[in-house]
């Protein structure tokens, strides 16, 4: 079977999961990524939207987190304070799953402003949204985002969400609670912190993606792990399980779409 | 008690020019009617604040109505960028932006300080972000005037600690109220009730207004004496959800990157559909 980048990319985040994982999940390609996981081999996976469900068990995709399948499927429903406050912070949640426009070699993140000065940006990002509490207090982070020269760089322009800060003791001087970023799963391959530096390496590339262009799309000097594994190829029960969500979510939207329309 | 009027005269009566404003809605049930009414009616100089400022701010950014947003997350859910808001915050247009920044975890905790009657909320946040300081408007590096650690009396360790946000108005979109303004709403309920009780007044649109309001399983009661108007607006959270009542229209929130991308099909937009409708 034949697939993307992206799909390559989301059945890669997916595997990261592991079964009965409780994992904070963002919208796109996260959430993609984390109902594609609860589809296929962690069918117990508990997925918490900061839109305060937990325990969702959506059937399609979400279009967004205030979905009301995700408020109808879920085990609990809680505002919006309690669900930063009493399941994020104390360090409950297993697992946070970010996206990013920027990223650095110690996982920092962007989501704020790109170029310019903060007053007057070259390009004004969303912002901060649930990130840098998922980011500090989740026991650890697996950040999802496509790899290229913009996105990848030395060091972000403006740290919205702490990785590991500056390096090794950053995120224990700042009394950041999680373990911090684990792995960043890109549409080239998966990095990991080294042991030693905290310095985001190559160590895995899927097939036919040469480490040249890993490389290539690296705003840093990127290393490379001495045996950089190569990942095994979207199953085709993956990559069916992933397809059937999205039709459904298109399908979905149509009716959506026809529904509310009659009511204007 | 709640006055139950149209949404015009909530509106005019609740909402004044220079006014802070705080329309709530985590994604679901955002009151769109109540903010197309304010534009309508071309409130001016408005403080917007809004954790997830969607559509409905772009809408009333780009009319012109705010001078300042306050906010942690600012675009268009599933879909991408808010042109308005961009354009405001990068070129100042139509009138340039102030913009007050936080993540969601400290404007939930300010809207519970504001709720609680007390001036700050603490939290373990920001530490290590550039959050903490960010350049202002003139190029000043400084700290943030509405976030400062604070050391626990108790332990010595260092928190953080958030303003309270006391908003002149909250609007918000319900389900249901009954005919002495008791307000229901159930679903994925966000910061709705503890940004009615931050704030010294407030307007609740609701889908329709009943007898007797029977309970449901998690759902929030705003009693009628802790809101200031009650307006019904059938469909005016559209084109959001309200559970129960519709669902998301995903084709609305498509097409209106193609409508805020450029600023004359947005005035246009504004001129067909906001201006010209009556509420």
């Amino acid at each position: 079977m034949t697939y993307t980048a992206d799909e390559m990319m989301t059945v890669s985040a997916a595997r990261a999961l592991r079964d009965g994982m409780t994992c904070f999940v963002g919208i796109g390609l996260p959430s993609s990524a984390a109902n594609l996981a609860r589809a296929t081999h962690a069918p117990s996976l508990v997925l918490i939207y900061e839109s305060g469900t937990i325990g969702a068990k959506p059937d399609r995709l979400p279009l967004s987190i205030g979905d009301g399948m995700l408020a109808e499927t879920a085990d609990a429903v809680v505002s919006v304070p309690e669900i930063f406050n009493y399941w994020l912070q104390p360090g409950r949640i297993d697992v946070g799953f970010l996206g990013a426009a920027q990223i650095d070699k110690f996982g920092n993140i962007n989501t704020t402003v790109i170029g310019g000065d903060y007053g007057s940006p070259k390009v004004r990002l969303p912002g901060a949204g649930g990130a840098p509490e998922i980011a500090a207090s989740c026991r650890e982070v697996i950040v999802v985002v496509r790899q290229n020269h913009r996105s990848f760089v030395e060091r972000v322009d403006f740290v919205t969400s702490v990785g590991y800060g500056s390096g090794r003791g950053d995120r224990e001087r700042l009394g950041l609670t999680g373990a911090g970023p684990k792995k960043i799963i890109t549409d080239l391959g998966v990095l990991e912190p080294d042991p030693e530096t905290l310095e985001f390496t190559l160590t895995g590339l899927y097939p036919g993606v040469p480490v040249s262009a890993a490389k290539e799309r690296t705003g840093w000097d990127l290393s490379i792990a001495a045996d950089p594994e190569i990942i095994a190829a979207p199953t085709p029960a993956e990559l069916d399980a992933l397809r059937s969500f999205k039709h459904g979510a298109v399908s979905r939207a149509r009716e959506q779409g026809a529904t509310t329309n009659d009511h204007r | 008690m709640a006055e139950i009027v149209s949404l015009a005269e909530a509106v005019e009566r609740a909402i004044h020019d220079g006014d802070a404003v705080a329309m709530e809605g985590f994604t679901h049930l955002i009151p769109f009617a109540a903010g197309q009414e304010v534009i309508r009616q071309r409130r001016r100089d408005l403080t917007l604040i809004r954790m997830t400022p969607d559509l409905i701010y772009d809408q009333l950014i780009g009319a012109g109505c705010a001078r300042k947003l306050i906010f942690s997350w600012g675009g268009n859910p599933g879909v991408g960028s808010l042109h308005r808001f961009r354009d405001a915050v990068e070129h100042s247009w139509p009138v340039p932006l102030e913009i007050e920044e936080h993540s969601h975890a400290g404007m939930a905790n300010r809207y519970v300080a504001g709720a609680s009657g007390i001036p700050f909320a603490v939290l373990r946040g920001y530490n290590g972000t550039d959050l903490y300081r960010l350049e202002t408007l003139n190029g000043d590096s400084g700290p943030v005037p509405t976030i400062r650690p604070i050391s626990c009396p108790f332990t010595g360790e260092t928190l953080t600690a958030v303003s309270a946000l006391r908003p002149d108005v909250a609007v918000i979109h319900a389900q249901r109220a009954d005919r002495t303004g008791n307000v229901q709403l159930w679903g994925i309920t966000g910061v709705q009730k503890e940004a009615v009780l931050a704030s010294a007044r407030s307007v609740v649109t609701v889908e329709e207004i009943v007898d007797e309001l029977d309970p449901r399983p998690g759902a929030v009661v705003l009693p009628g004496w802790t809101v200031t108007f009650v307006a019904r607006a059938r469909g005016g959270a559209h084109p959001s959800y309200a559970l129960g009542y519709s669902i998301r229209d995903n084709d609305y929130y498509v097409a209106w990157d193609a409508i805020a991308r450029d600023r004359e099909t947005f005035t246009r937009w504004l001129d067909e559909q906001v201006y010209a409708g009556r509420s």
